[in-house]
């Protein structure tokens, strides 16, 4: 039984690791251009898809991982310009609508060039064994690179942003867009940043996942609902928030619906607790979610609203 | 109509325009019947369902500015609430009617309360937790088709009397639902209630200097929005003859946001008038192509980047309306 | 009446390290107009948000007839005849004037539940409206929207709002602010005029108001009275004369 929770939490780690990936670009694109992407979770979609071509191009999972990578840059560079760009003074809603717009393009676009069947990539070489965890249990080095990446790449980001005058400005900016433009900063060049960077990291997480997980073209909408969970639970505009809420949501989630009905068999019988744990599982997030709103309205790092 | 209350610059629900949709509407079973496509009849009863829901969605975003990304939720709940029934053996609408508000409107207590001591984009998020939870938990009852949902075998009958059996009957009974609604959303806007309610979207410090406190105003919209939403679902429960929880899917109250934001916020004729362009543009374009998702996103890109203020806004720049 | 209106007991609020209201007390008696004055930055828009309900202070105590009042929130103060007006128009632009006041005047007038009756025709709210519209001299503008009118006009608006409350003590957080000459002349002859019916707490820096209105003056500066007296003991204040330094002190 500990192998398994284990097993379970090292995976859900993983998870949390890629929600993090995800959630932490359009965090900052909330937190600093006060612009809601219902179109974030498709670049993560369209990610996954540009590895999974460039693999199959080259043969080479390595290959794939760096031509998606400025792909997928060079796409969140178009829908800046075409489109965000013009959208930044605009009510909340109409971003939401706009957006909203914008995957239903990309999810069909992708239907459209790949089809709707599942794509798959194969694992790298050299990250397809597995080490030992406790007993007979193996976990796979791939997974375990995962968090790696995750983690190197978390560390990244904390460097920059606390450290670099570069981070120092996207601080200002969260919080004072009007007087960083006044100090002479070029903000429409701040923001082509930020989100063009945002979107690598959105894109980077799809090709990370993409020998783990399906390509489908169900799987932007997916990821979208959990990231914008992870944002809301850790604090719009934080990546500390980002980073906790990502963890948070990725190890209840994934330990919650393995343990979830292990656990209620010890209080109701096994049928009772087999739908108990089917109906409870997928909710736990979300209870997660309105707890945390219930107790602090802003997130767990965010700023206090202004009533 | 007392002149009293302005109705220069800020759209109002323009009852001419209402009452224009209304007889258009009317007339749509018997002119598609005499061209010869009487399937039409059925998308235009899946346009009268979406105007009643995108209606109830209009009085809490449109007047009380929240947005609330759950709120397909309840047209699912209205669905479920027909199938059960029918499980039991009852048919009749009145009963299946009060057995969708029973449902939905202690769920929209509990989930309102809550939601609604956060705001902005607190408040929308915590809204779509609350209907993925619903969305959620009708998968998991494999006692009700959980992910495949139930079909029914037929329609619901007033007071005994099969009035929807027939195509015709469905599209014309939701149709005086529609109207009832309407009536009865635009009396409430004008009501002291509708007022504070105005108000408070304007400026809830405002309000609260003045001795209101938002809440529960918010909360009753909340739930008179909710009931109408469910009794939404209801017909969309019987034109469907199909009950699934897709209908409170995400992405389906994301639509509805949609219809509300495309008719024009704030102006209940917009609403109505937002979901039949909304449902008539999903079905004109599938009929050319299945990729016609592609088509309906751009079209909705570019509605918000160049005709901001939606449909109402168009036509109001097109007809020349000033003070729009 | 025997005690004052309004007892205000060494009142505290900071953020962070910033002392914004450090001890601040002081009495209105029932009747009286007490002027708050001090230069820019002296904390008088935080205190009028601690004496509104708005905030809660850290410490301290807010007395209005006789009761502790520092737990209510707003609408329980409005509630009790505690009302203020905004320095920051917070009118609602798309309704009209009419319409600004008559949602005052409703909310003391019995339920908002109602759900039927179009609140237009309710005769008696509006005809309240109506009255305190002439009382600020908009009668004529009753029908413009409140997005729609002249600054000065504006200002009447909030003063009109404000009276709709019926409030016992009236908080008027810089009624003057952005007008000059006819307008402010204006509005300081509206002022005088309420004198007759309610007690109020001006905030202010145009000093001809303060002066010409004032019973009473308090000096805030840095977040703590440094003076109070009537209108001469202040002008000849030393202490209020270099706290002025360099701004207009008439």
């Amino acid at each position: 039984m500990t192998s398994l929770f284990l097993l379970q939490l090292l995976n859900g780690a993983q998870f949390g690791i890629l929600l993090f990936l995800v959630a932490a670009g359009l965090t900052l694109v909330f937190g600093i251009m006060d612009f809601i992407n219902l179109a974030h979770g498709v670049l993560y979609m369209v990610g996954a898809y540009l590895m999974a071509m460039f693999a199959a191009l080259t043969g080479s999972f390595w290959l794939g991982l760096a031509l998606s990578l400025p792909a997928t840059l060079a796409l969140g560079l178009v829908l800046e310009v075409t489109v965000f760009r013009k959208l930044y003074d605009r009510p909340h809603l109409d971003q939401v609508l706009a957006t909203f717009g914008l995957v239903l393009m990309l999810s069909e676009g992708v239907k459209i060039l790949w089809g709707a069947a599942p794509l798959s990539v194969a694992m790298p070489e050299a990250l397809s064994a597995s080490i030992p965890l406790i007993g007979p249990m193996r976990y796979p080095v791939y997974r375990v690179a995962v968090i790696v990446a995750g983690l190197v790449v978390a560390a990244g980001l904390w460097w920059l942003i606390a450290r670099t005058r570069a981070g120092m400005l996207l601080r200002a900016g969260a919080s004072n867009r009007a007087m960083v433009s006044a100090l002479g900063v070029d903000i429409g060049r701040l923001f082509l940043v930020v989100f063009a960077f945002g979107a690598m990291l959105a894109g980077f997480a799809g090709a990370l996942v993409s020998p783990i997980l399906s390509v489908d073209p169900g799987m932007g909408d997916q990821i979208l609902i959990l990231t914008f969970v992870v944002i809301v639970i850790g604090g719009v505009g934080s990546i500390r928030g980002a980073f906790v809420g990502a963890l948070l949501v990725g190890i209840i989630d994934t330990v919650g619906r393995i343990f979830g009905p292990i656990w209620l068999k010890a209080i109701m019988d096994p049928a009772a607790a087999a739908q108990a744990g089917r109906t409870l599982a997928p909710m736990l997030v979300y209870l997660l979610m309105a707890a945390v709103l219930s107790w602090r309205p802003a997130g767990l790092f965010g700023k206090a609203v202004v009533k | 109509m007392s002149v009293l209350s302005s109705l220069q610059r800020r759209p109002e629900p323009s009852l001419q325009a209402a009452f224009a949709l209304f007889a258009l509407m009317a007339l749509l079973p018997p002119v598609v019947v005499s061209l010869g496509d009487p399937f039409l009849i059925v998308v235009g009863t899946r346009m009268l369902v979406f105007a009643i829901a995108a209606l109830s969605l209009d009085l809490i975003l449109g007047y009380g500015a929240l947005v609330s990304f759950g709120h397909a939720a309840y047209l699912g709940l209205g669905a479920y609430a027909v199938g059960v029934m029918m499980r039991w053996g009852i048919d009749d609408l009145i009963l299946q009617i009060l057995a969708a508000l029973a449902v939905a409107l202690p769920f929209a207590a509990v989930t309102g309360a809550i939601s609604l001591r956060t705001r902005g984009i607190y408040f929308i998020m915590i809204t779509l937790a609350f209907g993925q939870m619903a969305y959620f938990f009708f998968v998991s009852l494999s006692s009700l088709g959980g992910d495949d949902g139930m079909a029914l075998d037929h329609r619901s009958t007033l007071l005994g009397a099969p009035v929807m059996a027939s195509d015709a009957g469905l599209y014309y009974t939701t149709l005086v639902v529609l109207i009832l609604t309407f009536v009865g959303l635009w009396t409430v806007t004008r009501s002291r209630f509708g007022r504070v309610l105005v108000g408070t979207r304007e400026s809830a410090l405002r309000m609260q200097a003045i001795g209101f406190r938002p809440l529960p105003y918010q909360l009753a919209a909340y739930l008179i929005s909710a009931g109408t939403c469910a009794v939404a679902g209801v017909f969309l429960a019987n034109q469907a003859l199909y009950v699934s929880p897709a209908y409170m899917s995400w992405q389906r109250s994301g639509e509805l946001i949609v219809m509300v934001i495309l008719g024009g916020i704030g102006n209940l004729a917009g609403a109505i008038a937002g979901a039949l362009v909304t449902i008539g543009l999903e079905e004109g374009l599938a009929r050319f192509s299945d990729h016609w998702r592609l088509g309906f996103g751009l079209i909705l890109v570019l509605v918000v980047l160049y005709s901001p203020g939606g449909v109402t806004g168009l036509i109001r720049r097109l007809t020349g309306r000033t003070g729009a | 009446m025997s005690g004052p209106l309004l007892a205000v007991h060494d009142l505290r609020k900071a953020y962070g390290a910033l002392q914004v209201t450090n001890g601040v007390s002081f009495t209105v008696q029932e009747g009286q107009l007490h002027a708050i004055i001090g230069p820019n930055g002296a904390g008088k828009t935080t205190l009028v948000a601690q004496l509104s309900g708005q905030l809660r202070p850290d410490a301290g105590r807010v007395e209005y007839a006789g009761q502790d009042v520092t737990r209510l929130d707003m609408p329980a103060r409005v509630g009790r005849g505690l009302a203020r007006s905004f320095q920051i128009t917070t009118l609602l632009p798309g309704m009209t004037a009419l319409d600004n006041v008559a949602l005052a005047v409703q909310a003391r007038a019995g339920s908002s539940f109602r759900f039927f009756r179009p609140a237009a025709s309710d005769r008696a709210i509006t005809a309240e409206a109506m009255d305190a519209l002439s009382e600020v001299g908009l009668d004529d503008r009753a029908y413009r929207l409140a997005g729609a009118l002249s600054h000065g006009e504006r200002r009447q608006l909030e003063l009109a709002v404000a009276l709709a409350t019926r409030p016992r003590l009236l908080l008027l957080d810089e009624p003057l602010a952005g007008t000059a000459g006819e307008e402010a002349e204006r509005l300081i002859a509206l002022i005088g005029r309420m004198k007759r019916r309610l007690t109020m707490v001006l905030i202010e820096h145009d000093m001809t108001a303060v002066f010409a209105l004032a019973d009473w003056i308090s000096v805030l500066v840095y977040g703590e009275i440094i003076a109070g007296g009537t209108p001469a003991q202040v002008r000849a204040n030393p202490k209020v004369r270099a706290a002025y330094l360099g701004e207009d002190a008439a």
